[in-house]
C-alpha cells in the first residue's frame, strides 16, 4: 500500500462487492421480513390514531406493548401474592406443628385469578389434548381408509359432510354429551377443558384422516408388488411398506390439524369458559375497560406467534421423521 | 437338466373387458422351461412380454391356460418367483442391506438363526460386489448400484426362478455391459432359472440359452424360438468377432425388423 491513491478505489469495488454480498445473503432472510414488518407497524399506528371506538382510541403498537408490559407485571404481582400465601401456611403448619405433634396439617391451593401467561399455559395443554384425541383417531382411520376402497366410498360421504362444519356447531353439542356422561363427583378434568380439548378434537381429525388415506392409497404400485412377492402378511405389509411411505402425507395432514385446532381452540375457550386465551379475550371484552382492547391485542399476537411456534415444531418432528431428507419441507 | 418341464406355461392368454367388448392382449403362449436355464422374451412395446412375466410371477391372472412351476400351479405371487423391477422397487426409507434383509427374515422365517440370516444377507451383498454400500440408502447410490441390489435381494429370496422385468433397461450402456457380466457370472456359479424380458438384441444373445421373440399385440403370442447354442462362460469381446453370434443375432433382428413390422408409434 505504497500508493494510496491506487489502492483505494481498488478496495472501495471490493467493499461493494462485500455489501452487495451481504445484502444478498441477509436480504430475504432478515432485512426484507424486518421490512415488512416495520411498515405494517406503521400502518398500524397511522389507522389506529384515526379510529374512535366506545372504549376509546383503537390500540396502536405502542399502546400494546404497554398493555404487555402490564400483563408481565400483574403475572409477576400474582405469583408473589401466592408465594407469600404458601409461606404464609407453612410458617402457620410449621407453629402449629410445634405445638402439637400429632395435629393435622394441610396445604391448601392458592386460588387467585390466572394470569394471561398460565392462560396461555392452559391453551396449550388443552389443544395438545384435544390433538392428540384426534391424531390416535385419525391415523388409523386414515390407513384403513386407505387400504380398503369400498370402506372409503362408505367413509367419504362423511368425512367431507363432517370437515366443513364450524367448531361453534359442535360445542353446544359437546357440552351436552360432557355433562351427561361425564358424572364424577370429585372430577379429574374440568368440564369446560373436556368440551373445550373434544371440539378441537372433532374439527382436527379431518385433514389428517384426509391426507393419512391419500398418503396411503397412492402407495407406488411397484413397492405393492414387492410386498406381494414378498408374501407379508397384513400386519407387516402396513407397517413395513406402507406406514413409512405414508410418513409425508401423515405429518402434512397433521400440521394441517395442529392449525385448524388452535384455530378452533380460542373458539371454543371462548363459550365454554375454559380458562385459556379464548376466555382471556372474552373476558377482557365483557369487561370494556380501556385497556381491554389493547390487551385482546397482545392476546391476537400472542396467539398467531404460538401457531407460528406449533406449525415450525411439526416441520421439525417431520424432518425428523420423513425417511426421504431431499425432500424440500417448508 | 434333469427335467426339461420345469416351469410350463400352457395355453395361458389373458383378456381384459373393455367398453368395446373383450380385449385379448395376450393368447395361446406354451413354454417350457428347463432348471437352470436362462431364457428372454424379447418383443416390440406393447406384444405382452411383462404380462407373460407378471402372469408366472402371480402377479397377473391368466384368462386361460396356466403356469406349473416344479409340479405346482401358479396362482398367487410368491418369493420362489422372486422378481427383479425394471425400476429397482427398493424401499428408499431402508439401507440396501436392510432391503436385502426384508426378504431373508421373510422367506427363511424359522429355518436360519439371526447369525446364518446375516450371514446369507452378507454373502449376497457380495455376490453383487455391493458390501461397500451396504448401509447405504438407495437414493444414495446410483442407478446401477440400485439395480445390483434389486439382483441381491431376488437372489436372497433362492427363488426356484428368478424374474426380470428389463432389469438394465433403465442404465447406461458401460453399466449396462457391467450388470450383464455380474449376472452371467451369478448364472453360472448358481446356475439359476431366469426369465428375463428385454428389448436389446445383444443382451439377449449375450446372455440366453434360448430367446423367445413375441409377436405384436392385440392377441399376442410366441412367434418364434431360437435356441443359443454358444459355448458359456461366453465372453463379450470374443463374440464379437464370432460368426455365429452375428448370426443369432441377424435372426433375431430379421424377426423383429421385418417378420414383426413395428407398431406405428
Amino acid at each position: 500500500m505504497s500508493n494510496p491513491s491506487i489502492a483505494t478505489p481498488i478496495s472501495n469495488t471490493v467493499k461493494a462487492a462485500r455489501t452487495q454480498a451481504l445484502l444478498k445473503r441477509w436480504a430475504p432472510a432478515v432485512i426484507l421480513p424486518l421490512a415488512g414488518i416495520f411498515a405494517f407497524l406503521m400502518l398500524w399506528q397511522l389507522v389506529a390514531n384515526n379510529i374512535q371506538t366506545s372504549l376509546g382510541q383503537f390500540p396502536g403498537p405502542v399502546q400494546v406493548y404497554t398493555q404487555f408490559n402490564a400483563l408481565v407485571d400483574s403475572h409477576l404481582a400474582e405469583r408473589e401474592k401466592a408465594n407469600a400465601f404458601y409461606e404464609r401456611q407453612e410458617k402457620r403448619n410449621a407453629e402449629r406443628l410445634a405445638r402439637d405433634p400429632s395435629a393435622e396439617v394441610k396445604i391448601r391451593p392458592y386460588t387467585g385469578k390466572p394470569t394471561f401467561f398460565q392462560q396461555i399455559l392452559t391453551s396449550l395443554y388443552t389443544v395438545m389434548t384435544g390433538f392428540a384425541i384426534a391424531s390416535l383417531i385419525a391415523v388409523p382411520l386414515g390407513i384403513v381408509c386407505g387400504l380398503s376402497k369400498p370402506l372409503y366410498s362408505a367413509m367419504n360421504p362423511l368425512i367431507q359432510i363432517f370437515k366443513p362444519v364450524s367448531p361453534l356447531a359442535w360445542l353446544p353439542l359437546v357440552t351436552m354429551l360432557v355433562s351427561a356422561l361425564y358424572v364424577s363427583d370429585d372430577p379429574m378434568l374440568a368440564k369446560s377443558f373436556l368440551t373445550s380439548a373434544l371440539t378441537v378434537a372433532l374439527c382436527c381429525l379431518w385433514p389428517t384422516v384426509i391426507n393419512t388415506t391419500v398418503g396411503v392409497a397412492n402407495l407406488d404400485k411397484d413397492l405393492q408388488n414387492v410386498s406381494r412377492v414378498l408374501n407379508l402378511s397384513p400386519l407387516s405389509h402396513v407397517r413395513r411398506i406402507v406406514l413409512p411411505a405414508a410418513v409425508p402425507m401423515i405429518f402434512t395432514g397433521l400440521r394441517l390439524s395442529l392449525a385448524t385446532g388452535w384455530m378452533v381452540l380460542i373458539a371454543a375457550e371462548m363459550l365454554a369458559q375454559n380458562p385459556g386465551l379464548g376466555k382471556f379475550i372474552w373476558d377482557e371484552f365483557q369487561n370494556g375497560s380501556s385497556n381491554s382492547l389493547g390487551r385482546i391485542m397482545v392476546a391476537v399476537i400472542v396467539i398467531g406467534l404460538i401457531g407460528f411456534a406449533l406449525d415450525r415444531l411439526m416441520l421439525l418432528l417431520q424432518r425428523h421423521a420423513s425417511w426421504d431428507k431431499n425432500a424440500d419441507l417448508r | 437338466m434333469s427335467h426339461s418341464n420345469y416351469l410350463e406355461l400352457t395355453g395361458v392368454g389373458i383378456s381384459f373387458p373393455t367398453d368395446k367388448g373383450l380385449f385379448c392382449a395376450l393368447q395361446n403362449v406354451n413354454l417350457r422351461i428347463a432348471k437352470g436355464e436362462f431364457v428372454s422374451l424379447i418383443g416390440h412395446s406393447g406384444c405382452g412380454k411383462s404380462t407373460v412375466l407378471n402372469i408366472v410371477a402371480g402377479l397377473h391372472q391368466a384368462t386361460t391356460g396356466g403356469v406349473i412351476l416344479d409340479g405346482r400351479e401358479v396362482d398367487q405371487p410368491g418369493p420362489d418367483r422372486a422378481v427383479v423391477f425394471q425400476n429397482h422397487s427398493l424401499l428408499p426409507w431402508l439401507s440396501c442391506y436392510e432391503n436385502v434383509e426384508l426378504a431373508v427374515r421373510q422367506v427363511f422365517k424359522g429355518q436360519k438363526s439371526r447369525r446364518e440370516m446375516r450371514d446369507w444377507i452378507e454373502h449376497n451383498l457380495a455376490l453383487v460386489h455391493m458390501t461397500h454400500a451396504r448401509d447405504k440408502r438407495p437414493s444414495e447410490i446410483s442407478g446401477g448400484m440400485k439395480q445390483r441390489i434389486g439382483i441381491a435381494r431376488a437372489l436372497a429370496m433362492q427363488p426356484k426362478v428368478l424374474l426380470m422385468d428389463e432389469p438394465f433397461g433403465a442404465l447406461d450402456a458401460l453399466t449396462r455391459a457391467h450388470l450383464q457380466d455380474s449376472l452371467m457370472e451369478i448364472h453360472a456359479d448358481l446356475g439359476n432359472t431366469v426369465i428375463m424380458i428385454t428389448h436389446d438384441v445383444d443382451e439377449a444373445v449375450l446372455l440366453s440359452d434360448r430367446i423367445v421373440m413375441m409377436s405384436n399385440g392385440p392377441a399376442a403370442t410366441i412367434g418364434e424360438i431360437l435356441s443359443v447354442d454358444l459355448p458359456r462362460p461366453r465372453d463379450r469381446m470374443a463374440l464379437a468377432h464370432d460368426a455365429h453370434y452375428h448370426d443369432y443375432r441377424a435372426a433375431v433382428l430379421e424377426f423383429l425388423y421385418q417378420r414383426q413390422q413395428r407398431p406405428a408409434a
